[in-house]
């Protein structure tokens, strides 16, 4: 029997770190709450992204009260800087950055798309050549939990093979079965299951077949978590859907969906409905920085000339800090300053849309209008039922959810 | 009405406080004091949120009309005033002609009527001892709230040369209104104007100390417990040792105008350092962060880097001017000069 893979008594044994409250009759969508060492955490959840040991310009304060209790790490970057010896004399990456809640942090697979040009994959791992000082860096499934041993995330992710969406042909295969072999390499490595829930990651690009069978071997592995990776690249959004929900139509029940890279507000919303418990995404924070507010009906681009003398905030439903004090006037007066505060009010309140966003989606399932809340959702960002992108009216559909 | 109460005037230094003041007159603000450096009438990196995580944060805050001038139209038609707008409706302000950071060329100056505020009067005459006086005792004439001395900023050696012209204006200036400075804001200079009789400077200087990626750390407590003290001496010590480390950081270039007041996060000495910016700092920064930390997010070029040195950086510079008013109550003023000045290279 290969290493790692369940017995049939160990899958009785299998940490279940998700408690269902409430399921949606309709769709796939569910309401839960996770079990972590640094608290419960209630499903769906959108987690931010702080890469480097840090949301960005807002304090861990300022994170805290916007009710966040889950935000992410990367691997290969803190492995870079400062890296995980120095983390670990800080007592871990909660330590070391003070964050009292939960951490998850990435394997560091993702970079070898993101940074493929310095980056040669092999069975034996992924090396990275560094942009910083040209040190050649082979970063393997025990190397990376070793490293996020160190970090001492709450949840950790298996390092994976993985190819951009739009990559077609034998790679893609290759990938897949790689990261099968090294989901059983990184459970094998991983030094605190008791302490750190190592999730695994579906793969298989856009291939159907190939999705199929990474989900049926993965999930003969004793893993308290499930990914569904390798999308949110550069495919179509209607290929998109279709691997999600054959991922979820093949997960088990009992245990978290994390979609990865996921995302604007409108695939949150239907990724739900799919059946999705976790996200993350840069978008939200990221656009912040470039002077765009997230909110119901699209986004701000507060820079521009039209919000010079509005005097309004940027949502008036809003409870977060920024809208409760500024104006979207003097917003865009700040952002063409070059006071860096402008960017940390415009994170602290794309943050706060992403959580408010989630903690509703959430409401509407326990309270069995799900479905009632994603139309008036739809109707509300795009005005107009045939103006809903077709891809989300589909997969809506496919779950019974109809836009009328 | 604006009123200045002396509490004590000491070897030319003046303790006391502004009354009355504000639309509702009734805040006050304590001199020797500073107000709050902002930029586009935002404190440099920090949201309501954070600004507010400082202790002792001044009363009145620091508009510089070159930021806002700009904007006059959309103010017009806010309609609600400076303060709403920028989100600090229950700070007093003071706005200046220019940014002490980025300050304009001489004869470049423009005339704005700001209503229901207090002018105050500006004293110029270059080096020229007899334009000054000519231009203290006209500006005092007039029906201002106060007096802005203006023409004193530049290096440590210019305003060394000034020092006599500072002290020569103040005396024709009357005692119940305030004297503001600006362009200088460094700690040794500061004590140094308030030995001639200036009460009011801008807190530019921790940001400055922010940008270039170092932590006030100088030593104000000149009435340190025995254990301290100790420690401190090792300090000195320290600072000594380094003397030759900062004239070698001085003149490469990358850090030309650090001083000795402070650190600099980015040496790699931080790097396994878990201690405090400055132990026993009450600062958000110093009570949740390290060092170390400091110096990751700086060789990572984060953001949060000049969030978490504003925050301590403003709140060290506060307390030490909090520690000046101390020293002048208690008639120690004399300990804390010499403190600062063996701490300035």
């Amino acid at each position: 029997m290969a290493a790692g893979a369940a017995t049939p008594a160990s899958l009785e044994s299998a940490p279940r770190i998700m408690r269902l409250v409430a399921e949606c009759s309709r769709s796939r969508a569910r309401a839960g709450e996770l079990q972590l060492s640094h608290g419960p955490v209630a499903t769906p959840v959108f987690m931010p992204v702080g890469t480097q040991a840090t949301m960005k310009g807002i304090t861990t304060e300022q994170l805290d009260a916007l009710g966040c209790r889950i935000c992410l790490g990367n691997t290969y970057h803190l492995g870079q800087r400062p890296g995980p010896e120095l983390i670990q004399k800080a007592r871990g990456l909660h330590g070391f950055m003070n964050w009292p809640h939960n951490l998850l942090t990435d394997s560091g697979g993702f970079q070898m798309v993101s940074l493929v040009a310095l980056s040669e994959v092999t069975e034996e791992g992924v090396r990275f050549r560094s942009p910083y000082d040209g040190e050649e860096t082979l970063l393997s499934p025990e190397r990376s939990v070793e490293i996020q041993n160190a970090l001492g995330s709450d949840i950790i992710m298996q390092l994976d093979d993985v190819v951009s969406s739009t990559v077609t042909g034998p790679r893609v295969e290759e990938a897949m079965h790689r990261s099968v072999r090294w989901l059983d390499r990184c459970i094998a490595a991983h030094r605190r299951p008791d302490k750190q829930n190592l999730f695994a990651i579906i793969q298989g690009g856009l291939d159907a077949s190939l999705r199929a069978i990474c989900l049926e071997e993965m999930t003969k592995r004793d893993v308290p978590g499930f990914a569904i990776g390798g999308l949110s690249g550069g495919e179509s959004k209607a290929q998109f859907w279709k691997m999600v929900a054959l991922s979820t139509s093949k997960l088990p029940k009992d245990k978290p969906r994390y979609l990865m890279g996921v995302g604007y507000a409108t695939d949150l919303v239907v990724c739900v409905a799919l059946g999705c418990d976790m996200f993350d995404c840069v978008y939200p924070t990221r656009t912040a920085r470039f002077g765009s507010a997230l909110v119901p009906t699209g986004q701000l681009q507060l820079k521009k000339k039209q919000y010079e003398k509005d005097f309004g905030p940027i949502d008036p439903e809003c409870p977060c800090p920024t809208c409760k004090r500024h104006t979207r006037a003097f917003l865009h007066t700040l952002l063409h300053s070059d006071n860096t505060a402008a960017l940390h009010h415009l994170t602290v309140h794309n943050i706060a849309y992403q959580l408010q966003l989630m903690s509703a989606i959430r409401a509407s399932i326990v309270e069995r209008r799900f479905p009632d809340f994603v139309r008036n959702f739809m109707i509300t960002m795009y005005g107009d039922q045939t103006l809903c992108p077709p891809w989300a009216t589909e997969a809506l559909a496919s779950v019974g959810i109809t836009l009328n | 009405r604006m009123k200045l109460n002396l509490t004590k005037v000491v070897n030319g230094c003046r303790l006391g406080k502004i009354q009355n003041l504000g639309k509702t007159e009734n805040h006050s603000m304590d001199i020797p004091g500073c107000l709050l450096y902002t930029k586009t009438g935002s404190a440099p990196h920090l949201t309501h949120h954070t600004l507010h995580n400082i202790h002792g944060l001044p009363a009145m805050a620091q508009l510089t009309l070159s930021s806002l001038a700009e904007h006059h139209e959309v103010l017009a038609e806010y309609k609600k005033g400076v303060g709403n707008f920028i989100g600090m409706p229950e700070m007093l302000l003071y706005c200046s002609l220019h940014d002490p950071v980025s300050p304009c060329p001489a004869g470049y100056v423009t005339n704005k009527v700001l209503q229901k505020s207090m002018i105050i009067g500006v004293i110029e005459g270059g080096d020229v001892m007899e334009e000054r006086l000519r231009s203290a005792r006209e500006t005092a004439k007039r029906p201002v709230g106060g007096f802005l001395l203006d023409g004193f900023q530049g290096n440590p050696a210019t305003l060394e040369a000034r020092l006599q012209l500072l002290s020569s204006v103040t005396a024709e200036l009357p005692e119940d209104k305030p004297r503001l400075i600006c362009g200088v804001s460094r700690p040794d200079e500061v004590l140094e104007c308030i030995e001639r009789g200036v009460d009011i400077f801008e807190s530019f200087f921790p940001y400055l100390v922010t940008e270039r990626g170092c932590a006030l750390t100088f030593n104000f407590d000149y009435q340190p417990n025995p254990e301290e003290t100790l420690l401190q001496q090792n300090g000195i010590q320290e600072e000594e040792k380094c003397e030759e480390q900062i004239k070698k950081i001085k003149t490469t270039g990358c850090n030309q105008k650090m001083t000795s007041f402070e650190i600099n996060l980015k040496e790699k000495k931080y790097r396994e350092d878990f201690s405090p910016l400055v132990r026993e700092c009450s600062c958000y920064c110093c009570k949740n962060h390290t060092r170390a930390y400091i110096h990751h997010l700086l060789m990572t070029n984060e953001l949060l880097a000049g969030v978490l040195l504003m925050m301590h950086n403003f709140e060290h510079y506060f307390a030490f001017f909090h520690s000046i008013r101390e020293a002048l109550k208690n008639d120690r003023l004399t300990q804390l000069k010499e403190l600062i000045r063996r701490q300035a290279c």
